[in-house]
């Protein structure tokens, strides 16, 4: 190569020597042509196939092979640009000297950062969403689930890492309780995500799926930006404007409901509102239940809505619930022979959420988001005889007192969150944020009246860095203090993930986890500090378009769990002297490629653990715990009679039970053990869509029919033991099967071609 | 030196003329290359070339938009193309195309990208790209309702849609009869696109 140096000097020397190499150069110009070739390579030094390689103002070029290797001859001369671009890296362009010998110019791509194809940290969370990356499930899957109801819980539930737990509310996850299991909504806490507590009865989730665009159910080390949850926690993310305008109305034999959705001519803001009644006098009179009803359940729901879109590109929602229900029950009371427990409960729910998302300047992010929820539960329970009459005891038979009790157990919450979020380098961020929750509980038990008063403030920050598309870490602390407990909490929170393969990838994540004791505990003992569990995860996933594999093994460990002390007869303090451990393994695999229009998914979970909390003598594994629990769950859809069809089939190993009982030095002692039989359950269910594949459809129908527990298996969830421990009474579900039939219609204004219109 | 200057000044002359015969040769060199592409590798080289002459003459659409049908049929062809990257590089070369010429051709191309990225996953994506397919087709028919092509697609798109979706073979053959018969009147622009023909014709053998 010739330096623009030297080809001066040339000139200055003979100068008519000069003018003829210049006229020489240009009149040979047309044919003299220079072979320019080397190889394209990426960091990693591996050949990059299909790359452009252009000289820019030129036609010349070429496109590199399978070993990255390029070559073209080109007839311009001087200084030229060569530019190199390929799909998926950063395209570079290289100045050189073109000059009549042969070029030889080897190049490096670097990745450019690909949020498609970057590594997600995944250890403990499984997403569900249509537009979220990694997700396992869509929404629709969870409404479609067999078994589940439409209940976000039960559709949890088939995933793996939860337990069959029947005859109680919650998601009992990686051993432990449903109270270890928080929600959240847009990232602001839901204080009673399940309708009241009635006994032996699992109460449903007060939200429908139709509400959520994305669903994320961490079984562990989540994120610093939530607390107060040792186990686990499930994001539901609020859906943003809707597709069109429309009214829709359920009908069934339980439920009846009316809604609507307004989206403005701008598409820019929508609001919206629904009413529901459940009834199930007609259901409960076809299909018949253990309790005696004396007042047959009823719901009311009703709730409103809007959202708008900011002029940056951000939203404002807001959504409130109003439900209101009641129901009176009796079951036989296990320590008399003729007594019935009379349970009576009424509850009023009001649940609002403000959230504005916002993008700022300079890759700035803002969330902020406000609630407040008031719950009111007033339940009465009594002991009754054969004439329904209420039976009252003397106080020498001390153990039937607590079964006759009025309660107004009062449970308000509000809450403010913000979270800052600036974009680093590639896809890396930095997320910063604060949030408080107030907490004002009032509760009369019998005429007495305490108050719990809690502001718990939380500060958090995490930063999510991708040092290239194959590896990321996220690191997070989060401070929690407590006005009520007089106690604060610092936990770290640390994810690493690394891309193994072309979908592959290997995560870990660590962290500590804080919870307050439930609010049972702390109306009766001051002095209770936070319980804590720590987390060690490990997994390995690969997922393709149509299969995903998931393998996660994980390691927990329990300190300060809160535990129950006798004091005398009816009363009992707590301590912060329980502990435990979990450990096991959970597989997901989900496949919707190898059978034709046939899509199923099979999880399974081994679970080994052991705590010392509440009542428990020593350490022992929990009631809740089932040690193999196995769900396959099936879809299939069959697109020419448009309807789809669905299977659930549920296996768990029986579950430990114990009689725990008070022994004369005043401590809790195991009086009886066993377990249950195995746990089985076969859910059938099939939706039917007349409208589907109609472009723009004005009416959308579904028609929705399912059954539970098909075999008619007779499950036994646990025992309840008499107070002298001689009769043992099994825990069953409240009846064998559950029906339910219903359509869904939907009527659409739809603005498609006035979108088309305005394009043009 | 004033003779120097004159043999410049006339290789200049003969340059710049020469670079529109330039430009037309290149485009029948790499057309014939697009019409003997075999492979993938193939078609990538193909669309590559043609982009290097668009953003060497910046005047012209056309390179432009053959590099996208380029990839377009390699998307076509290939299943483990990555559809999601390769239609995002088509659609930027229809907007670069756009920019010097909005036509019914280049839209018809931008419905065979959203085409391809809905089938990647039609049951979850057919409300995204399936809409914005059908929308491309509506645009390209504003701009011009005889392009055959048009009626070709909405021929294919018919054929392969399930009966009791509206779709199937008696709906897809008056689209492809359409199609043959406007092709027979098609007169195209010298390097304008012409395809589509056989196609539209083995199709309705199809439907009969």
């Amino acid at each position: 190569m010739v330096s623009p140096g030297q080809f001066i000097a040339k000139i200055k020397k003979t100068r008519i020597l000069g003018l003829v190499l210049i006229l020489v150069q240009f009149s040979t110009a047309a044919d003299a042509q220079t072979q320019i070739s080397g190889r394209i390579k990426d960091t990693k030094g591996h050949p990059v196939p299909g790359a452009s390689i252009s000289v820019k103002g030129s036609f010349d070029g070429a496109t590199s092979d399978s070993s990255g290797m390029y070559s073209f001859s080109s007839s311009d001369t001087g200084l030229q640009t060569l530019k190199v671009s390929s799909v998926g890296y950063r395209a570079i362009e290289m100045t050189f000297q073109i000059t009549g010998t042969s070029v030889k110019l080897d190049m490096q791509l670097k990745e450019e950062p690909n949020e498609l194809k970057a590594v997600t940290i995944s250890a403990g969370s499984f997403a569900a969403g249509d537009k979220t990356r990694g997700a396992v499930m869509s929404s629709l899957d969870i409404a479609t689930t067999a078994g589940s109801n439409a209940d976000i819980t039960a559709a949890l539930k088939t995933l793996p890492g939860t337990q069959q737990v029947g005859e109680q509310e919650g998601l009992f996850v990686r051993g432990g309780t449903g109270q270890e299991t928080k929600q959240f909504i847009d990232g602001g806490l839901v204080n009673n995500p399940y309708y009241t507590s009635v006994p032996d009865i699992s109460t449903r989730g007060r939200f429908s799926p139709f509400l959520f665009k994305g669903t994320v159910f961490s079984t562990g080390g989540y994120s610093a930006q939530y607390g107060e949850a040792l186990s686990s926690v499930v994001l539901l993310e609020s859906i943003d404007l809707p597709e069109r305008s429309e009214i829709d109305a359920s009908i069934s034999p339980i439920v009846v409901g009316a809604g609507t959705q307004q989206l403005s001519k701008d598409k820019k803001s929508s609001w919206g509102m629904s009413y529901s009644y459940v009834n199930v006098a007609v259901y409960f009179g076809l299909v018949s239940q253990k309790p005696d009803y004396f007042r047959l359940p009823a719901y009311h729901n009703a709730d409103a809505n809007f959202r708008f879109k900011t002029k940056n590109g951000g939203m404002i929602k807001f959504y409130t619930t109003f439900a209101y229900n009641d129901l009176g029950l009796r079951t036989p009371d296990i320590d008399s022979a003729y007594l019935k427990n009379a349970f009576n409960l009424t509850n009023h729910n009001w649940y609002n959420n403000l959230s504005w998302r916002e993008n700022l300047n300079n890759g700035w992010k803002m969330m902020l988001g406000a609630g407040f929820s008031t719950n009111l539960d007033n339940i009465q329970q009594q002991t009754q005889d054969q004439y329904n009459q209420p039976h009252y005891f003397p106080d020498s038979v001390y153990w039937m007192k607590p079964k006759n009790f009025i309660l107004t157990n009062k449970q308000n919450l509000a809450q403010v969150k913000a979270v800052f979020e600036k974009k680093l380098f590639g896809l890396s961020a930095l997320r910063f944020g604060s949030e408080y929750w107030y907490n004002y509980n009032p509760l009369t038990y019998n005429d007495t009246l305490k108050v719990l008063k809690d502001n718990l403030v939380s500060v958090f920050a995490e930063t999510d860095i991708y040092l290239t598309n194959e590896l990321a870490a996220k690191l997070g602390v989060r401070y929690e203090y407590s006005s009520l407990l007089k106690q604060s909490d610092l936990a770290p929170r640390v994810s690493l993930a690394y891309k193994t393969g072309k979908d592959a990838q290997i995560s870990a994540a660590y962290g500590i986890f804080y919870q307050k004791p439930d609010n049972q505990q702390l109306f009766y003992t001051s002095g209770l500090g936070f319980t804590q569990a720590t987390h060690y995860i490990l997994n390995y996933q690969k997922m393709t378009k149509d299969r995903v594999l998931r393998v996660e093994a994980y390691y927990k460990q329990y300190k300060d769990l809160v535990k129950t002390i006798p004091i005398s007869y009816n009363y009992f303090g707590y301590n912060n002297g329980g502990s435990g451990y979990a450990d096991g393994i959970d597989l997901f695999w989900r496949d919707k490629k190898t059978f034709k229009d046939f899509d199923y998914w099979i999880s399974y979970s081994y679970i080994d653990t052991k705590r010392e909390f509440m009542n428990y003598p020593t350490k022992l594994t929990p009631d809740f715990v089932a040690t193999h629990t196995a769900s396959l769950v099936a879809k299939r859809f069959i697109t020419n009679w448009k309807a789809g069809f669905n299977l659930t089939y549920t296996f768990a190993t029986g579950r430990p039970y114990y009689n725990f009982m008070i022994n004369n030095t005043g401590k809790y002692f195991t009086a009886d053990e066993g377990r249950t039989k195995d746990y089985q359950n076969l859910s059938f269910s099939c939706e039917y869509v007349p409208s589907l594949g109609k472009v723009n459809p004005k009416t959308f129908i579904v028609l929705f029919a399912s059954m539970s527990n098909v075999l008619g298996y007779n499950a036994i969830y646990g025992y309840h033991y008499s107070f002298d421990g001689t009769v043992k009474q099994p825990i069953t579900p409240p009846a064998s099967r559950f029906y339910f039939i219903g359509c869904f219609l939907s009527w659409g204004v739809d603005r498609t071609q006035d979108a088309i219109n305005n394009n043009l | 030196m004033k003779s120097f200057l004159f043999i410049l000044m006339s290789l200049g002359t003969f340059v710049s003329s020469a670079q529109s015969d330039k430009y037309a040769a290149a485009m029948d060199k790499t057309l014939h290359l697009f019409d003997s592409a075999k492979t993938t590798a193939d078609l990538l080289s193909v669309a590559n070339t043609f982009e290097r002459i668009a953003d060497a003459e910046k005047t012209q659409w056309l390179p432009y938009y053959y590099a996208g049908l380029a990839l377009s049929t390699a998307g076509w062809n290939d299943p483990k193309m990555d559809k999601d990257a390769n239609s995002t590089r088509i659609n930027t070369l229809c907007d670069k195309a756009e920019a010097l010429d909005k036509n019914s051709e280049i839209y018809v191309l931008r419905n065979m990208s959203a085409t391809q990225q809905m089938m990647v996953d039609p049951q979850t994506r057919w409300q995204t790209y399936g809409m914005q397919a059908g929308k491309d087709l509506d645009i390209a028919t504003q701009l011009n309702p005889d392009n055959p092509r048009i009626y070709y697609l909405k021929g294919e798109s018919l054929f392969n849609t399930p009966v009791a979706f509206g779709g199937g073979k008696d709906k897809a053959k008056p689209m492809f009869e359409k199609a043959i018969a406007l092709f027979k009147t098609d007169k195209p622009k010298p390097l304008w696109p012409n395809w589509g023909r056989e196609r539209a014709e083995e199709e309705l053998a199809k439907c009969q």
